[in-house]
């Protein structure tokens, strides 16, 4: 699902998982769990905390730890700053955890990319070998 | 939406392909003669990763005598140029790996 509007823009990923929110939370905060779906990272719960998430393909982002509501609401910006200005990445990334019958309903929000960004590739010499060694990652996880 | 990702993602995949495509992109229209001459791998095999890049809509050809000219077609990048797409994607193999994980923990 996708949401759009015209400054900002947002990507919702929602998905219902038969685990509770406790469980879900401790994989959402603790970082050697943290890295092992998401990124390498020094996360800590603790709000103002300043952290990066260290991709793979060596992008690091700049991460600030917004909102902590144990197994609830987790939410940290997620920068991406970049030479090129079409690359920088300026959002933030909202966990939310509502309990259902079958375990927790997991909603992901990441909102404030600039229109701009839409061009990011745009460029044929901007940043191709960053782009496909992520491509690389997602085909790897697809097929 | 997603097979147009999908045939992308499988034609830019390839290392040689890729190096082929970004060469085009770089340098403009080629022949594949030139192109063979740079991509460490015999004319045959260029000739064939051209046409899985012309099957994807990421070059075009264009005939001029004994000689194929072939050129980058960057539009075909679109469908991954939106970054909310790009983001959903990454998200959802995300949660594919958080669920992957959940299986694993402890209670």
């Amino acid at each position: 699902m996708i949401e759009r509007s015209i400054e900002t823009r947002s990507v919702v990923v929602e998905r219902e998982i038969p685990f509770p929110p406790e469980k879900i939370w401790r994989a959402l905060t603790q970082p050697h769990l943290m890295e092992e779906w998401l990124m390498k990272n020094d996360f800590k719960p603790v709000v103002g905390h300043r952290f990066n998430l260290r991709g793979d393909w060596g992008g690091v982002l700049d991460c600030e730890v917004l909102t902590i509501e144990p197994n609830k609401t987790l939410a940290y910006t997620w920068n991406f700053a970049h030479d090129d200005a079409a690359l920088n990445l300026q959002s933030v990334v909202t966990f939310t955890l509502t309990p259902t019958d079958a375990g927790t309903r997991l909603r992901m929000e990441q909102s404030g990319f600039r229109p701009d960004q839409r061009q990011a590739f745009g460029g044929a010499n901007a940043g191709w070998q960053q782009f496909f060694a992520k491509l690389e990652q997602v085909v790897a996880r697809t097929d | 939406m997603r097979n147009a990702h999908a045939v992308l993602f499988r034609t830019l995949a390839d290392p040689t392909r890729r190096a082929i495509f970004e060469r085009l992109c770089r340098d403009g229209e080629q022949t594949v003669g030139a192109l063979t001459v740079r991509a460490k791998v015999s004319q045959p095999a260029v000739s064939k990763h051209l046409g899985v890049l012309k099957q994807a809509g990421l070059v075009r050809d264009r005939h001029e005598g004994r000689q194929t000219h072939y050129s980058a077609q960057v539009g075909a990048l679109a469908p991954l140029i939106d970054w909310t797409s790009r983001m959903t994607g990454f998200w959802e193999s995300r949660f594919d790996d958080l669920e992957n994980l959940l299986k694993r923990m402890d209670q």
